[in-house]
């Protein structure tokens, strides 16, 4: 089964109101695909990984134990790099700081974003045209030469690059939770509950959010992946914490420490498959939960849908 | 007359995106601790230099008489000095530039052409192997970071069909004898070849994808329904009906994926020491040479404001069902 389509049934948009999240929504259509399960079972590797590693290392996983970039051995199941230290000790100390960055971006432009896009979406008028406006200019803006900017500017640990591609990641957020906003509101107990007489922000908290968040949720995951790929970017060019280990830094030292000139394959390609591996799982996941639970990207009597996370055109329409 | 107005609208908003970005980069490199000269890292830079730029660059003034001072001198076209070598950035940035543009129109034009053709059969013969050859491998190559697929590359691919791994010249080319055209660009195409591939492939990873979703969901549509059960061939039905209507979005999702190209592009070059604006973005971060930076920043910024500007007219264009 292929992970960009599911078939899941419709949503259906007249149901009543269920005030708690529908926790059901989002892990049916992921249960249901094989693919997408299967990209679970990987991501949950890599997470046990990066909580329980460290207790499968002995001692410091920089630490020189065998000659420099000696093949893999018994001893060496992925061999040593540059420094003599053991890949596979590297590589497991790594998914702890690439995973912790990818995970805590992630929320923190979920956060943004999803502030931004149910304040737009719910309050429309001025406050939409403000913040749509605002994000519309940061949409253009392209992301990566942003992001080596400001960590060359203000780089160098780890929490700082945490925070840096969370404020820039979140456009794509705010876009989609605001077209998924407008249409709860729209809908007729929501209208309900405001002839009762309820606030907005009871409205908000009680009512929409439990209908939006499922889609944050599945968001979030897809924004996993970018942050991942951009903590490595960063890292690369030499803007990465240089006292930590990640996946992103081993791609760094492998090129830095010349693995090319000694053939050390070793070196070099493990820490891009798991970069490859999380990435592909997120974006798997995350394409199936979307795919299920946003009905905007249904049409067609083959409900089939666009890669990207959204589609702009349409967004700025509706 | 339909479209005067959002031209107008479209080149307004470009130009406020731009007028964002400009106000940005004054703002984001004057928001660092010290200030932009006492990072500074080379050899010959003593103290008095580092006094001597504080006052060229005017850093003793006042914030807001620093920022009128710099969007003056940005509608002059003087981007500043590179704070190393003294030379106007705008120098600094020409050569890098051309050395660039034309790896990443190959690699772009690469990614496009089999993008599209792949995407296209792989929605054409959905669920068979072929599609779901393309739909892996299209995710597999979305899924590598640039600078690893290019090491990879390196690794495993130069030196056996004998490519160079690095630069952009032969240094003995032209030593011993005078070099004929054809010559000389063929050993440009040669350390070209390899950049632009890499560049290609991650690319290729995206478009494929995107075409293909946007082409299922157009032979989804009910007017290819019609046109099945009109009779037309089934290779008419995909190229003027589905392959037209699906290239539509198509072209605005390649412009907003610009910015992730050029992010490819700067490690892509860094990995093969292509001397382009991204290695020169590379040097200008390790040295914190921040003029460079910033212009270059600057470059990359308007290219893809530009770039964006030109899809969201052309999709106008193409479409005359947007009114807006």
């Amino acid at each position: 089964m292929s992970p960009v389509q599911t078939g899941a049934p419709p949503v259906d948009e007249t149901s009543s109101p269920t005030r708690s999240l529908k926790w059901r929504a989002i892990a049916a259509p992921v249960l249901r695909n094989k693919s997408a399960l299967f990209a679970v079972g990987i991501l949950a590797v890599f997470i046990f990984l990066a909580i329980f590693g460290p207790l499968l290392i002995e001692g410091d996983p920089k630490a020189k134990v065998g000659d420099v970039f000696e093949p893999p051995s018994r001893q060496f199941w992925l061999g040593t790099d540059g420094g003599g230290a053991s890949m596979l000790d590297l590589l497991i100390a790594g998914a702890r700081i690439s995973l912790l960055i990818g995970f805590c971006a992630a929320a923190i432009s979920a956060l943004i974003g999803g502030t931004v896009g149910i304040l737009s979406g719910f309050f429309g008028g001025r406050t939409d045209t403000v913040l749509m406006r605002t994000t519309d200019y940061f949409l253009v803006i392209p992301d990566v030469p942003l992001i080596i900017v400001i960590a060359a500017l203000f780089g160098r640990s780890t929490w700082n690059i945490i925070v840096i591609i969370g404020v820039i990641y979140w456009t794509f957020t705010a876009r989609l939770l605001r077209a998924q906003t407008k249409s709860v509101r729209e809908r007729v107990y929501v209208q309900r509950a405001r002839a009762l007489g309820a606030g907005n922000t009871r409205l908000v908290v009680r009512h929409v959010l439990p209908q939006v968040t499922p889609l944050l949720i599945a968001n979030t995951v897809l924004l996993i992946a970018y942050a991942i790929f951009a903590e490595t970017f960063i890292t690369f060019l030499g803007l990465g914490d240089p006292a930590t280990i990640s996946w992103g830094s081993l791609i760094e030292n492998a090129f830095k420490d010349d693995a090319i000139i000694n053939d050390a394959w070793w070196a070099v390609i493990p820490p891009g498959v798991c970069v490859m591996l999380v990435v592909l799982a997120c974006t798997i996941i995350g394409q199936t939960m979307e795919d299920a639970l946003n009905p905007r990207l249904r049409t067609g009597h083959l409900s089939v849908r666009r890669f990207r996370v959204l589609r702009p055109k349409e967004q700025q329409e509706s | 007359m339909r479209g005067a107005d959002f031209v107008v609208k479209r080149v307004l908003f470009a130009l406020g995106t731009v007028f964002v970005a400009i106000t940005l980069n004054f703002v984001l490199f004057r928001a660092i601790s010290g200030d932009a000269v006492s990072a500074l890292r080379c050899r010959q830079c003593t103290q008095e230099f580092k006094e001597y730029q504080r006052r060229t660059l005017g850093l003793d003034k006042s914030k807001w008489e620093q920022y009128t001072i710099y969007l003056r001198d940005l509608a002059h076209g003087n981007m500043g000095r590179s704070l190393r070598t003294e030379e106007p950035v705008t120098h600094v940035l020409w050569e890098p530039l051309k050395t660039t543009i034309p790896m990443v129109a190959l690699g772009t034009l690469f990614a496009i052409v089999f993008g599209v053709a792949t995407g296209v059969i792989a929605a054409w013969r959905r669920g068979t192997a072929a599609d779901k050859g393309v739909l892996w491998g299209g995710l597999g190559f979305y899924s590598m970071p640039p600078q690893w697929l290019g090491l990879v590359i390196v690794l495993f691919i130069a030196g056996r069909i004998g490519l160079p791994t690095s630069g952009v010249k032969d240094p003995t080319l032209g030593i011993l004898s005078d070099p004929g055209f054809i010559e000389v660009l063929v050993d440009r195409l040669e350390h070209m070849i390899l950049p632009a591939l890499t560049l290609g492939l991650v690319l290729f990873g995206e478009y494929t994808l995107i075409v293909r979703s946007a082409m299922l969901e157009t032979l989804g549509e009910d007017y290819i329904l019609t046109s099945r059960a009109k009779g037309l061939k089934n290779w008419s039905t995909v190229w003027r009906h589905g392959f037209r209507n699906a290239m539509l979005p198509v072209i605005t999702l390649i412009a907003l994926s610009l910015g992730f190209v050029i992010g490819g592009a700067i490690t892509v070059e860094y990995v093969f020491s292509y001397p382009g604006i991204g290695l020169l973005v590379v040097e200008a971060i390790d040295q914190r040479d921040y003029p460079v930076l910033q212009a270059a920043f600057l470059l990359l910024t308007f290219s893809v404001i530009l770039f964006n500007l030109v899809a969201d007219l052309l999709y106008f264009k193409l479409d005359p069902r947007v009114t807006e």
